[in-house]
């Protein structure tokens, strides 16, 4: 139309002015949802629908449930016995840690989601000294409060530890752990260096060819196997050495797609400017194939935090198998699905926030503006 | 400069600038620079040209080393090219380089982009870093644009900047590797204006490129590659007006003929 408008003078349309924006919730209702008899009649039909599936998950959950008491005695009505979980609840976030030293905890979590926040909210000032705490100083104040065992700290052995404290350190932990390992072999594996790259090659498919079922039974039966007799070598932190491993190989693929992602001209453009291979890795390729992979780390990390629960095979007791252990106690017999539901609600959450976090720090990060 | 202990000798206006002799290099089986012989001179201009696949790009990416030689000897400000990575990278130190694609770093602000290396590689104040920077943006004429993102410029800015970023390691001599190719016709001449200038300044050049106007005005002599060999090296009026080798005489009339 345009072009035809501009090739002859006298056939110009005179400008329209632009549509005047109609706005309410009639005109967005007759226009999404009502704009037609087939239209209409859709609509309907699935608003039906979803209030038919929706509305008695709502009235089990929150409407019809009991929220208040002590035993299963008091859940009376026909909904949701979350008295289950209630009074379950210092199990479910401390494990078996002994109730006079559950302080330490504290202390632990109350830091951990502190830092996170300070961390996450763009807002706040110093994210520097927050990342310096949250690397350095936190896994050392974590180390020692959880553990003891120094300072006049009764010490408490990592069998004792349990629940939400144990699922949120193994995560963190391997998250924290993994992420540095596969930058390091995604680099490895594509050294011009034959034996570095061969190493990393081995070590990637070796890792990812094995399920983390086999990588936890192997740390907890197989290792003690090689290590001499009167070497205490914690269940714990071998599952945890054996779950950052694994993870760290999916982690390298995931970086590697980055890198390859990248021009090569980039890394030209830094050896050209006097850049050594890794101040160009540094500056240059790395914060570049990194912001294009968030997807795909994020993606890692979510499976990662959900895959803690296999520790339950090596008799590690995470958020989801203390609540399954629950279950079994005869006075709660019969009250699986809140458990279960609970669990999953545990679990989306972080999950969910985790993704929600990604989505914005890729749009915080986007200086593309291309095209 | 650095304290190593290849300082150029006695940096004397006779001993030139790049010196490359017998210089051969291979792609596999494809002998893609036959026997290069070509020294530059302090303050030369050296305008390269050529057939696409003639080696002209490979021959100056092999003068900082983007690119390695089999055979031969490249000998840049003194220094002897080897395949030691530090030596590499004390010769990089010297070369600016501006590419065909700008290559500008698309996480960091032109400022940023201008100072990285003079922070990371020279290891200056921030401040002074950037300082020198504004100057040569300024020079550039896009000092006001020091805080967007290279993907918020058009073409002919980015290559601007990117010849601001080269300068500021305060190099010896100048790449240029097609700096006008990939530019949108109008956007050709901010950027041959700012090579122009740079050419008055004194600053040693090579340039690859098929801007014969620019050949004319300030280049000192002029290369016709063809092959991986240099055909022809004549200052500009003889290498127009009478080149000797028929294949320069096809190339021009090709190029200068429509």
């Amino acid at each position: 139309m345009s072009a035809i408008a501009r090739d002859t003078d006298e056939m110009l349309i005179a400008s329209r002015p632009p549509p005047t924006p109609q706005g309410g919730v009639m005109y967005w209702l007759r226009t999404r949802l009502f704009s037609g008899p087939v239209n209409s009649v859709v609509s309907i039909v699935t608003l039906l629908l979803i209030v038919r599936l929706v509305w008695p998950v709502i009235d089990w959950a929150l409407i019809q449930a009991d929220w208040v008491g002590s035993s299963r005695a008091d859940c009376t009505s026909d909904g949701a016995c979350w008295v289950f979980i209630s009074t379950r609840w210092s199990q479910i976030v401390y494990g078996f840690y002994p109730l006079t030293e559950r302080w330490r905890v504290d202390i632990v979590l109350g830091l951990f989601f502190t830092l996170i926040v300070w961390l996450v909210m763009p807002r706040l000032p110093g994210k520097r000294a927050a990342a310096l705490m949250a690397l350095v100083g936190l896994p050392i104040i974590a180390w020692v409060l959880l553990l003891g065992g120094m300072f006049g700290l009764p010490h408490v052995p990592t069998r004792a530890w349990g629940g939400l404290m144990l699922t949120l350190t193994i995560a963190a932990v391997g998250i924290v752990g993994s992420l540095p390992l596969g930058v390091v072999l995604a680099l490895g594996r594509r050294s011009k260096m034959p034996l570095v790259r061969a190493i990393c090659v081995i070590f990637i498919e070796f890792w990812r060819g094995v399920p983390l079922i086999t990588v936890l039974f192997m740390s907890s039966v197989m290792l003690p196997l090689f290590v001499p007799a009167n070497v205490e070598f914690d269940k714990l932190l071998r599952a945890l050495i054996g779950i950052m491993l694994f993870w760290s190989a999916y982690m390298a693929e995931v970086v590697r797609s980055g890198l390859q992602a990248i021009d090569k001209g980039q890394g030209e453009a830094g050896a050209a400017l006097g850049l050594g291979y890794w101040l160009r890795m540094r500056l240059i390729i790395l914060p570049q194939a990194l912001k294009l992979v968030i997807p795909g780390i994020v993606n890692t990390f979510i499976a990662l935090f959900k895959d803690t629960s296999l520790v339950l095979i090596i008799g590690l007791f995470d958020v989801l198998s203390i609540i399954q252990a629950g279950l079994t106690n005869s006075d709660w017999l019969g009250f699986a699905i809140e458990g279960y539901v609970f669990a999953a609600l545990v679990f989306w959450v972080f999950c969910f926030g985790m993704s929600r976090y990604s989505q914005h720090l890729e749009r915080r990060l986007d200086t593309g503006h291309q095209h | 400069m650095s304290d190593t202990q290849h300082r150029p000798a006695a940096t004397g206006e006779a001993t030139p600038m790049v010196t490359i002799s017998r210089l051969n290099k291979w792609y596999g089986d494809f002998h893609v620079l036959r026997d290069i012989d070509l020294s530059v001179a302090r303050g030369e201009r050296i305008v390269i040209c050529g057939p696409s696949g003639s080696g002209k790009s490979t021959l100056i990416r092999c003068i900082n080393h983007l690119e390695a030689h089999q055979q031969g000897e490249i000998v840049v400000n003194g220094i002897p090219m080897t395949n030691d990575v530090k030596r590499i990278e004390q010769i990089r130190r010297n070369v600016g380089m501006v590419f065909q694609h700008f290559n500008l770093f698309p996480h960091l602000t032109v400022l940023e982009n201008c100072c990285l290396s003079p922070i990371w590689v020279q290891k200056k104040p921030r401040r002074e870093a950037e300082k020198s920077a504004m100057e040569y943006l300024e020079r550039v004429r896009i000092a006001n644009q020091a805080h967007k993102y290279p993907g918020q410029l058009s073409g002919g800015q980015q290559q601007r900047v990117a010849i601001a970023r080269a300068l500021c390691m305060h190099p010896e001599v100048m790449l240029f590797d097609e700096p006008t190719s990939a530019l949108d016709p109008e956007m050709i001449k901010e950027v041959l204006d700012v090579m122009i200038e740079l050419a008055h300044e004194g600053m040693t050049m090579l340039c690859v490129t098929h801007e014969m106007g620019f050949a004319r005005t300030v280049a000192d002599r002029v290369i016709f590659m063809d092959e991986g060999q240099i055909v022809e090296s004549a200052p500009p009026e003889t290498f127009f007006n009478e080149p000797r080798s028929s294949r320069t005489r096809e190339f021009l009339g090709q190029i200068l003929g429509h």
